[in-house]
């Protein structure tokens, strides 16, 4: 187990080598001339020039990414051409707004999916195993930016049961920064009033973001829940005598969980695609909006930093999924 | 000569004969999921065909007074903030949706597929190379690839088409290779390999029109997924730019004035979902009568 894990975790630096050089090939590739652009619209040629050399811009292409795997090494992303600032500093800053929402979108999938896949399957052809079946179909190819959209027209606009936009309301002041996860920190410094103001504000970018993993999290709860339940293992377990949620959870759903594990690690990356739109739309301030903000901007670094970070969190996600898969059956071994 | 001959028998042998391809399509007729997928489809393509004449009215017509109009029998879809019909905005957005979805699928097609018969026939270093590349690109989460590239390239709808077949590709070399390895191994290709049969021979001859179908049935399921790829790079401003009537980019233009007209962004939204549900549908029905793998269900 150890050595697996070493050895996944060795793959690791080539992989993010090619990860920056195909970043850097393309941002470097493009028509776009990034010194204009900072220089501003009036500037003339020695300014134009004078904005080239001090980021680096006439060197050599080659030379000019091994100065970026240098500093990448350093932990150097570059400074962010829009807000000025160290691309690290600034993603230092809005990380955690974009993991709580991935979080509990990730959070929200598990706890809706796999008890409605349960049930649904438990009681196939009811009521909750029509809506699951409906929601399985609909819910992959339904934009999730008009699935946002939607939720705020009727749950702000129309009802005000939610806020519209941000972590909090612009009136209060920040939890203090303990893990900057807005939640967690106003649970830990007992501030109930941000803690609910928070969650408020989580829920509908939260279920937006969700949507596109629920339903496969529900199709394949579903489809492995059926199957396991055809088993003999069942037929012994219920002629045991067993309580009914004991055989349901630790025979059944035990043995039906890898397939909705996998499914899981693979709509991650879907889930952190989906942080660009959802970000966008309740303006939410995490490295989606920072992203979508420096895309328009022709803010490289940033545009770079962003995808190198989400992509170091997709390739660790498909890590831990793997290692779980030993966590919930015992049979897998590294 | 006797090696042509004898190369093209056994490709016919082991190509898809007629009676699979009758006993599939018979497969598929009796899914009944099929049948709401191509109904979907058929109306999706007439929208795009006819679209433009069937319209309304001109979907560039600007017209002051009647701006945020509710739908009405004048307006089946409402009108937008520039007064322009939203009905007809709509019809003309299935074209440009099918259009893109079309060349982004045959973009990513002919290079996944073509890197991938290279990757799984030579082997070697090629292949090696070749699949380092796709670990790569697959490294990305889906959709911050596409929208890096085409954050680099610029906004515009013909780089968006770009950037998302150039995060795509990789998946048809992986699926392509992945059955090239198999069928290398089968008789008929050794055969005609014996035969002196030349690498061009085999790929073009035997093993292409064997991964043909795998690579169709993955197409067809794709496709929907190419529209709404292309609309959700569209929303973040990246893809279609206004006023083209791309359904992305109408939801991008309707968030502001959502609060006073809820039809503004619903039916371009509401196109979006059917026409990808309807892709979905279908292709999931023509994988599941066409996959021989699945065998006859």
């Amino acid at each position: 187990m150890t050595r697996y894990v070493l050895r996944r975790l060795a793959l690791l630096p080539p992989l993010l080598v090619g990860v920056s050089l195909l970043l850097f090939v393309l941002t470097h590739l493009v028509p776009a001339d990034p010194a204009k652009l900072i220089a501003g619209e009036h500037a003339g040629p020695e300014q134009i020039e004078a904005v080239r050399h001090a980021f680096g811009l006439d060197r050599p292409l080659p030379e000019q990414y091994l100065v970026f795997l240098e500093k990448l090494g350093r932990g150097d992303l570059g400074v962010s051409m829009l807000t000025n600032s160290p691309v690290t500093a600034d993603l230092e800053q809005y990380f955690p707004a974009t993991i709580e929402l991935a979080a509990s979108a990730m959070l929200l999938t598990i706890v809706l999916g796999i008890p409605i896949g349960v049930v649904s399957a438990v009681r196939r052809g009811g009521t909750v195993d029509l809506a699951a079946q409906l929601l399985s179909l609909s819910g992959l190819p339904f934009p999730i930016f008009f699935f946002g959209i939607l939720l705020q027209l009727v749950f702000v606009r129309w009802l005000g049961w939610f806020p519209l936009s941000g972590r909090l309301a612009v009136t209060a002041a920040a939890p203090p920064h303990i893990t900057g996860l807005y939640v967690v920190d106003s649970l830990l410094t007992g501030r109930l009033g941000d803690l609910q103001s928070s969650l408020m504000h989580l829920a509908l970018p939260s279920l937006t973001l969700a949507l596109s993993s629920l339903a496969p999290t529900v199709r394949m709860t579903r489809s492995t829940m059926l199957e396991s339940l055809s088993q003999d293992y069942m037929r012994t377990a219920w002629a045991k005598g067993l309580a009914s949620v004991r055989v349901l959870l630790h025979h059944a759903l035990r043995n039906a969980l890898i397939p909705v594990i996998t499914v899981l690690g693979l709509y991650t990356g879907g889930l952190l695609g989906g942080v660009f739109l959802v970000e966008l739309i309740f303006t939410w301030p995490g490295v989606g909006l920072y992203s979508v903000n420096a895309i328009t901007a022709l803010d490289y670094p940033a545009i770079m930093g962003t995808s190198l970070l989400l992509t170091v969190v997709f390739v660790l996600v498909n890590l831990g999924v793997d290692l779980l898969y030993a966590v919930v059956d015992p049979r897998i071994r590294y | 000569m006797l090696s042509s001959t004898l190369a093209s028998a056994t490709s016919v042998r082991a190509g898809p004969g007629t009676s699979y391809l009758r006993r599939s399509f018979r497969l598929l007729g009796r899914i009944p999921a099929a049948w709401i997928g191509v109904a979907i489809v058929a109306l999706l393509l007439l929208a795009a065909l006819a679209g433009p004449a069937v319209a309304p009215q001109d979907p560039y017509h600007i017209s002051a007074a009647d701006k945020l109009r509710p739908p009405s029998p004048a307006h089946w879809f409402g009108t937008d903030d520039l007064g322009r019909d939203l009905l007809s905005r709509v019809l003309t957005g299935a074209r440009i949706s099918l259009a893109v979805s079309v060349v982004v699928l045959a973009l990513a097609m002919t290079l996944g597929v073509g890197l991938g018969l290279i990757a799984g026939y030579w082997g070697g270093w090629a292949d090696e190379a070749l699949m380092r590349t796709t670990d790569v690109f697959l490294a990305f989460p889906r959709l911050v690839l596409a929208i890096v590239i085409a954050a680099t390239l610029g906004a515009g709808l013909s780089n968006t088409v770009f950037a998302i077949a150039l995060s795509w590709w990789p998946w048809y070399t992986r699926l392509v290779r992945g059955q090239i390895l198999s069928l290398r191994e089968m008789e008929y290709v050794q055969a005609a390999v014996s035969l002196g049969g030349g690498p061009r021979r085999i790929l073009m001859r035997h093993l292409l029109p064997n991964v043909a179908t795998t690579v169709v049935i993955q197409a067809s399921i794709d496709i929907g997924f190419a529209i709404l790829a292309t609309a959700s790079l569209s929303f973040i401003g990246l893809g279609a730019q206004p006023p083209t009537p791309e359904w992305g980019a109408l939801i991008a233009q309707a968030r502001s004035y959502m609060v006073d007209a809820w039809w503004y962004p619903t039916f371009p939204g509401l196109a979006i979902f059917f026409a990808v549900l309807g892709f979905n549908l279908l292709g999931n029905a023509i994988r599941d009568a066409f996959d021989p793998k699945l065998g006859s269900k």
